[in-house]
């Protein structure tokens, strides 16, 4: 039997001392009209060697295309060492580290987790994770109306420019909760500074800005935060770790700094994998703590006064304040915090800072090589990070289309998301992207191009 | 013994893996950080010691049983994180063309149909990324049913006492209000309260069968019957699926929403802590608000299901479409157990729950049901050992370790004084079982002769007990390098 | 067996309440409630100007296994909170009745104390609940 380990001699001894004659009897409790005769509709088991063969075939069959997509999930190297370690089954197979004292390695790995991102984000106290980045985008508005005692506003001020799929995901768990997300229109790919003089920070319990912004842009975060915090308004900074390798973070944007900061933890050691698991981050002010969703681990002390390491603050949570707790989370994404850590540990402040540098100068060469096209040219001015829109004279569908069939994914397509831009494509090359690669994209697309007009 | 913190290896100069670039970023000196990050640097076999060795602090399925009740530790095989992580797999963009996806996408459309097989749903979603996302789908999908009526003045939820501490927070978080239910002296709820508060205001019901208690609900068409008169629907919280997987279905039970832990039932890891999957069935009349994107067939091929064709859905939970590689876990499980595997799931958790139940009452243990069957867990409660020695519950957990087992659940459900919850799940031997059982007896036996000692328990772990108000009262929850010193996080 | 003034009034949620000379009137948790709570880690005061009513959530009290809330047992506005609190919370644990007092305010009736229980009831809803 695949997975008891039972013998028959085995089941016969505990039926007799549980006393019961046979295995159905301990059903006994269910109403009989209940009972069904098993499940009709699943196949016969397969052996380990059948279902390898069987995924295996699955997964050549999805391919490996060349991937020239951002738009919040990336393609990094990730070292060996990463998943080798965090797949070890003393991470993979634990539970939460509700009792500390048999997990000290899981938690210990969390506070080293909540220290490096404190330092990328610039704030000071980080949580263990969240599901991802948009529901961590979520959860950084819910903790921002509940921590906002300059005013008692339900609203939150969130660009155009914001990831769409977050803002959706925010419209969809804040509903219940009447806590609505007022648009800040864009211009030039970046929020349009000229529409703040019709609106008061002080309407709004916060100001969600994200740097580099779903279109790649850089964005004012500094005018920004400023202007939010001068009517009482919280700054919610939306970030990709990978990006404050270089770039001044949201601890330190305007006079004041961000006071929350949130984001998607993928690039930072997890495989693109179809979505998921990835990890959601979450960082804030020391004052706000107890505002915070999800747990959160301490270094204390045991009873002989050596260090160690405590989930706390679970006063917060929903297993002990239940109706009233900051948010329903309980498990989280542990193990991919785990690989993170691990990711961030091998790299370090260099290798990030490199990795970051190339894919900025990578994109920057892929922007370089498809705008010498016929009919492709730049949307926007703003400077970028490692994605950028270009704008096509044509409808770009038939153009990604064109590119998959050659084992090239082009981009992401704009035109649901941001109908106003046009034709517009938003590319991304990472640190994985080859000059070879980048010149096997743009001689396609040349062909492309040329071959239909 | 200690572990240093990585961050205490670091010496300026080394850096684990090296990622080799000359090029300067292409931006202005002004958007620039110039603090120094506070990342490790350390080699590679620095980093790869120092986590093997955190890792061997931690108690795991696959080094100890942890009969932790309500969590269903299960093995976890490992070839469904092999298959997980194939190239191909791992590689895909999330926003990536079908064309580039269909096997990946074939499998979330098998997997949907046998989790509706599961549980006698009409439909699934895989997108929730845990099981208190799956319960916020849940909420969420029956109070848009009843807006989608007109019906607005729907705004409580019932939940049993002692249910877990997600259901009334999840309550909470869609904007409801929650109407709590006390539960009887036999275990199952009190049916004439639940009579009295359903009503022109109840949205629905939250119920884990067989509850938190361990206990079969037998009244459950009589409730079901009882929230439909009035208005409302019920929601299965799937975290004991285990104990009825292929003898009962949630959908038959009178449910008309779901959530599924895959990380308990479907045995994908749970990581510390993470990542699960709280995917979602519904019957018919819920189909139009399941979350997207989900996975359909048409013409022989699959596609993602949008809001466009389910302009009534509750919308998108995660950027992308859930956890996809737990998702992929819990696939080549079920394929591996297929129809006969499933069915003994329940019947040798149900088995070891109840061999461990009967052992450990003959043991002299005091059993919080014991005229009851006991389902996939149960619950001693040790009130009695408490009062004579002074030895708790917590006291017991902890003295467990040195014996090699996890603890059991402590303290949960609220209603029975000093309890373990406990759950063997079907993976256990009956050898590691009698072990559990010894065990306990010789923690009984030094309650009564040496209360002091077990008090001090554990002592063969890497640390003793933790103080935890010093942990609360004044939080430590980032590291502060000696020279960056004064600012304390 | 906890400890109950004979100075104060009470709540069934085990908060005390007691009028003062200028006609304010401060409320805390009792000695029973400190107990069953354990060590206390955190309280989150209300804010002094803040109108309340009857019922109202206005204050956290947090040990490290449980938070219960502080419903405000009378409708008025709060003039003071027991600042050093938030400093020294286990204040709440050491002297319930005195240092440990959570917030003051001016009740909008001061007729609305005349609901509470006085120490003899309280004394005998304990031995009940204790039971």
């Amino acid at each position: 039997m695949p997975f008891v380990p039972h013998t028959e001699s085995d089941i016969s001894t505990m039926l007799s001392r549980v006393g019961v004659a046979a295995l159905g009897e301990l059903f006994d409790e269910i109403p009989a009209g209940l009972r069904i005769k098993g499940l009709e509709g699943i196949g016969p088991a397969l052996s380990e060697a059948e279902i390898t063969q069987l995924m295996q075939m699955r997964a050549r069959h999805d391919g490996e295309p060349l991937c020239f997509i951002g738009a919040g999930a990336y393609d990094h190297y990730v070292p060996a060492a990463v998943w080798d370690i965090a797949t070890r089954g003393e991470f993979y197979s634990a539970y939460t580290p509700y009792q500390a004292e048999a997990s000290q390695g899981t938690l210990q790995v969390i506070y080293e987790f909540q220290t490096m991102l404190a330092s990328l984000t610039g704030l000071e106290v980080s949580n263990a994770s969240l599901y991802d980045g948009a529901t961590a985008f979520a959860e950084a508005c819910l903790m921002a109306v509940r921590a906002n005692r300059k005013n008692r506003s339900r609203n939150i001020l969130v660009p155009r420019t914001l990831s769409p799929a977050y803002r959706e995901v925010a419209r969809v768990m804040l509903k219940g909760q009447r806590i609505e997300l007022v648009e800040l229109p864009m211009r030039d790919g970046i929020s349009d500074l000229k529409t703040l003089d019709n609106l008061s920070a002080g309407d709004f319990a916060a100001v969600a800005i994200q740097n580099p912004n779903f279109l790649g842009s850089l964005d004012h975060v500094d005018v920004l935060t400023d202007w939010a915090h001068s009517g009482g308004a919280l700054v919610i900074g939306v970030a990709n770790p990978m990006a404050l390798a270089l770039l001044k973070p949201p601890g330190q944007w305007g006079a004041a700094g961000a006071d929350i900061a949130c984001g998607e933890g993928q690039p930072m050691g997890i495989p693109m994998s179809s979505g998921g698991p990835y990890f959601g981050f979450l960082v804030c002010r020391q004052a706000v703590i107890r505002q915070m969703p999800g747990r959160i681990v301490g270094r204390t002390v045991d009873l002989e006064g050596k260090p160690g390491f405590t989930l706390t603050l679970q006063a917060r949570e929903q297993h002990i304040r239940r109706s009233r707790a900051t948010s329903n989370i309980c498990t989280n994404q542990g193990l991919v915090a785990t690989a993170a850590t691990i990711y961030m540990s091998l790299l370090g402040a260099p290798g990030l800072r490199s990795v970051a540098t190339s894919c900025n100068a990578n994109t920057s060469a892929l922007v370089e090589a498809l705008i010498a096209l016929p009919g492709v040219t730049r949307s926007f001015a703003a400077p970028f990070f490692h994605e950028a829109v270009l704008a096509f004279d044509r409808p770009v569908a038939g153009v990604l289309d064109a590119l998959s069939s050659n084992g090239i994914l082009g981009g992401y397509d704009l035109s649901a998301d941001y109908p106003e831009l046009g034709n517009a494509l938003l590319v991304c090359a990472t640190e994985m992207r080859s000059a070879a690669d980048i010149s096997a994209y743009a001689d396609t697309a040349r062909e492309i191009l040329g071959a239909a007009a | 013994m200690t572990e240093p913190l990585i961050f205490e290896y670091s010496s300026a100069s080394r850096q684990g893996f090296v990622a080799d670039s000359d090029a300067r970023p292409n931006l202005l000196a002004e958007v620039l950080r110039t603090d120094e990050l506070m990342l490790p640097s350390a080699s590679e076999l620095e980093v790869v010691r120092h986590y093997t060795r955190l890792s061997q602090q931690n108690f795991s399925i696959d080094t100890q049983f942890y009969p932790l009740g309500s969590c269903t530790m299960k093995y976890n095989p490992r070839v469904c994180n092999r298959l997980a992580m194939l190239p191909q797999f791992l590689g895909r963009h999330p926003l990536g063309p079908v064309e580039h996806g269909q096997g990946y996408l074939q499998t979330m459309f098998e997997l949907q149909e046998m989790l509706q097989v599961a549980t006698g749903m009409a439909a699934v979603s895989l997108t929730p990324m845990a099981g208190a996302q799956g319960e916020f789908a849940g909420v969420a999908m029956i109070r848009a049913y009843h807006e989608s009526r007109g019906d607005e003045a729907r705004n409580q939820i019932i939940v049993p006492d002692a249910a877990h501490g997600t259901n009334p927070a999840t309550a909470t978080m869609c904007g409801c209000e929650v109407v709590e239910i006390p539960t009887r002296e036999d275990g199952d709820l009190d049916i004439d309260r639940l009579r009295a508060v359903a009503g022109s205001n109840t949205a629905g019901i939250m119920l884990t069968n067989p509850s938190t208690l361990g206990l079969f609900e037998r009244q459950i068409e009589e409730i079901a019957a009882i929230i439909h008169a009035a208005g409302g629907l019920l929601y299965y919280d799937g975290a004991n699926l285990n104990a009825i997987l292929g003898k009962t279905l949630p959908g038959d039970m009178g449910f008309d929403v779901i959530h599924m832990n895959l990380h308990k039932t479907f045995s994908t890891p749970h990581g510390g802590g993470g990542p699960g999957s709280g995917a979602v069935g519904v019957t018919e009349r819920l189909k139009p608000f399941l979350p997207v994107p989900f996975v359909q067939k048409v013409d022989g091929r699959y596609t993602w299901a949008t809001e466009e064709q389910y302009p009534q859905s509750i919308g998108r939970l995660s950027a992308f479409m859930g956890n996809a590689g737990v998702l992929l876990r819990a696939y080549v499980y079920m394929r591996m157990l297929g129809r006969t595997g499933m069915e003994r799931v329940s019947d040798f958790a149900v088995l070891n729950a109840n061999y461990l139940m009967v052992c450990l009452r003959e043991a002299g243990f005091e059993v919080a049901f014991p005229e009851r069957r006991a389902s996939h867990e149960f619950i001693v409660s040790l009130k009695q050992i408490a009062r004579e020695t002074g030895v708790t519950a917590m006291d017991f957990a902890k003295a467990l370790l040195d014996y090699g087992f996890h603890a059991p659940t402590t303290y949960f459900p609220l209603l029975v004084p000093e309890c373990l919850l406990i759950e063997p799940t079907e993976s256990e031997s009956r050898r590691s079982l009698d072990g559990f059982v010894a065990a306990m007896a010789k923690i009984r036996d030094a309650a009564y002769s040496d209360p002091d000692t077990v008090k001090q328990a554990p002592l063969t772990m890497p640390v003793r007990r933790l103080d935890d108000v010093h942990a609360a009262k004044q939080p430590d929850l980032v590291w502060q390098s000696a020279e960056s010193g004064q600012r304390k996080g | 067996m906890s400890e109950v003034p004979e100075s104060c009034l009470y709540t069934k949620d085990h908060e005390w309440l007691r009028l003062e000379d200028d006609g304010s009137v401060t409320v805390g948790i009792t000695d029973h409630a400190q107990e069953a709570l354990g060590e206390l880690v955190f309280v989150e005061l209300p804010e002094a100007g803040a109108g309340l009513g009857v019922g109202d959530a206005c204050a956290v009290i947090e040990s490290v296994k449980a938070a219960s809330d502080i419903y405000c047992p009378v409708a008025g506005e709060v003039t003071e909170a027991n600042a050093s609190l938030t400093e020294e919370p286990e204040l709440v644990n050491s002297s319930p009745y005195g240092d440990g007092w959570v917030f003051r305010l001016r009740p909008e009736d001061a007729k609305a104390l005349d609901q509470m229980m006085d120490a003899e009831s309280y004394g005998r809803f304990l031995a009940e609940v204790e039971d």
